[in-house]
């Protein structure tokens, strides 16, 4: 922690929770999905399904999904442009347990390309946010961090691979967690790097034969 | 977890040094972050812009997104200017709140201000640094480092307790800010950082036990009207601080209780908006007729 985590983020109000971090979790998402968003479909849990309207957490979480800043002065007006930009989004209350953080949102995205993405996030206080589960994949990443996650094929060697390109570009790697739903199928890996990862570096890993897929979030 | 930091040994370091707490704390921050004074500074000065803006947006009479604040700054303003001498708690003071409510509005109505520690709680620390700087002929580089006291003292209240409403209560959120406030108010006004840690520890103890109990979820009520009493208590406890008077119980052990105090509150007090204000019956009927449901 430094003192700019106290005095900041600036941001558009009025709850660091409800609304900045509503809008970091939009632009984790739309990171997620790779592409512009065409569709959402915006599931709000517990607090967040209670008074997001109160917060502009709806237009915050709009927002984000168009890949603004938490100090955008165009956020209370963000449902006019994601019209504008051919964004449809719905907003539903979905109880997603006893176990979810009060303040969590799960993302049905559809993508200009054809992508989608189910994602779940929460907003953790003061602006900060976890990814919980993408498609599926239970994980936890906060977005401090530049973030990999690369989906891959549970083989050996898959890691090492993934790994050895990061190392070759000088990226050192600061977390690392690595999930699947079954052996031998598809697995997940999180990667949270203390530098930025570039293009090249992203086509190099998206090459490997044992990677489906690769999703870069930037530092937040 | 997070390391606790100890605000007296950063204190006792300074004394040591024999430098401002302020000073102090910059070359900490320099070998931190791996920035240069100068580019804490100037960061800092960016966020002084932005806190400014935010005044003068509160002050122009806004309206919240829920409705229930909104056009007190102006009042107050108005009110002053047309009648300067009936300013009970004189101009100093009474410029503070002013400016805490304007941001507090500002806040609430979706402009654009600095969590400072938290957007609920941001109208404290611009309003009480804002009115030292016109007293004091202040320049903004020098507010720039009281922003870096606030920082310093706002990591110690984190790593020991928390700046949290849905954690501590309120007093982790306005008191936080109320102590940030307090000790850059003291190192703004030449106190030494014994002082400044008498500050923080002051205000805090005067604040304790503050829960969060926003009506209907919302940062409005009570929240913007406890930003201009948060400003206040900061002036308080500096001007009792630079008095040369202490605190009976020392910082860090103050800022424990007000860790301990925050966990034993009830979960209904700490930001759920099921007890104190928001389940009064004026307080539930808000809730109503924002949302079409009374929180449980």
């Amino acid at each position: 922690m430094n003192i700019f985590d106290v005095i900041g983020p600036v941001m558009i109000g009025p709850s660091s929770s409800h609304t900045a971090g509503a809008v970091r979790l939009g632009n984790v998402a739309r990171s997620i999905l790779g592409e512009p968003v065409l569709e959402a479909s915006i599931g709000l849990h517990g607090s967040f399904a209670q008074t997001y309207q109160g917060h502009g957490s709806d237009l915050a979480l709009v927002a984000g999904l168009l890949g603004w800043a938490t100090d955008d002065a165009r956020i209370p007006s963000s449902f006019d442009h994601a019209r504008e930009a051919g964004l449809s989004v719905t907003f539903h209350k979905e109880n997603l347990g006893e176990l979810a953080h009060p303040n969590t949102v799960r993302f049905r995205l559809k993508g200009r390309q054809g992508g989608a993405s189910v994602i779940t996030g929460a907003s953790i206080g003061g602006g900060r946010v976890l990814v919980t589960d993408v498609d599926d994949f239970p994980l936890e990443f906060t977005g401090d961090f530049a973030t990999l996650l690369v989906m891959h094929h549970d083989r050996p060697g898959a890691i090492t691979l993934v790994t050895g390109i990061l190392s070759s570009q000088g990226i050192n790697i600061a977390q690392m967690r690595v999930s699947r739903k079954q052996k031998g199928a598809l697995a997940l890996m999180v990667l949270e790097t203390d530098q930025p990862v570039g293009d090249g570096t992203i086509r190099a890993i998206s090459s490997l034969p044992q990677v489906e897929a690769v999703r870069r979030i930037q530092a937040m | 977890m997070t390391e606790k930091l100890s605000l007296q040994y950063w204190i006792a370091q300074a004394e040591e040094k024999n430098t401002t707490f302020a000073n102090y704390c910059i070359q900490n921050q320099v070998e931190a972050l791996e920035l240069t004074a100068e580019e804490i500074l100037e960061r800092m000065e960016s966020m002084l812009a932005v806190m400014r803006e935010a005044v003068q947006t509160g002050l122009q009479g806004v309206r919240s997104v829920g409705g229930l604040v909104g056009g007190d700054a102006s009042k107050l303003d108005e009110y002053l200017k047309s009648k300067p001498e009936k300013a009970i708690g004189g101009t100093v003071l009474s410029k503070a709140i002013t400016m805490a409510l304007a941001v507090g509005e500002a806040n609430a109505s979706m402009g654009r201000i600095v969590a400072a520690p938290t957007a609920g709680a941001s109208g404290v620390l611009p309003s009480v640094l804002f009115t030292i700087a016109e007293s004091y002929h202040l320049t903004d580089r020098e507010l720039a480092k009281g922003l870096v006291v606030a920082g310093a003292i706002g990591m110690v209240i984190a790593s020991r307790a928390s700046l949290s409403g849905a954690t501590g209560g309120c007093q982790a959120e306005c008191g936080s800010a109320a102590a940030m406030a307090a000790g850059a108010a003291v190192d703004l006004c030449s106190g030494t950082p014994s002082q400044v840690g008498e500050a923080v520890a002051m205000v805090l103890k005067n604040m304790l036990g503050l829960v969060c109990d926003p009506v209907a979820g919302l940062v409005e009520v009570p929240c913007v009207k406890r930003n201009a009493g948060a400003a206040a208590q900061a002036i308080v406890a500096a001007e009792m601080a630079l008095a040369g008077i202490k605190s009976a119980i020392p910082v860090d052990e103050v800022i424990d209780a007000m860790g301990n105090v925050g966990g034993s509150l009830p979960k209904s007090l700490r930001e759920t908006a099921l007890g104190g204000l928001a389940a009064t019956p004026t307080g539930r009927a808000w809730s109503k007729k924002l949302f079409g449901h009374i929180e449980e």
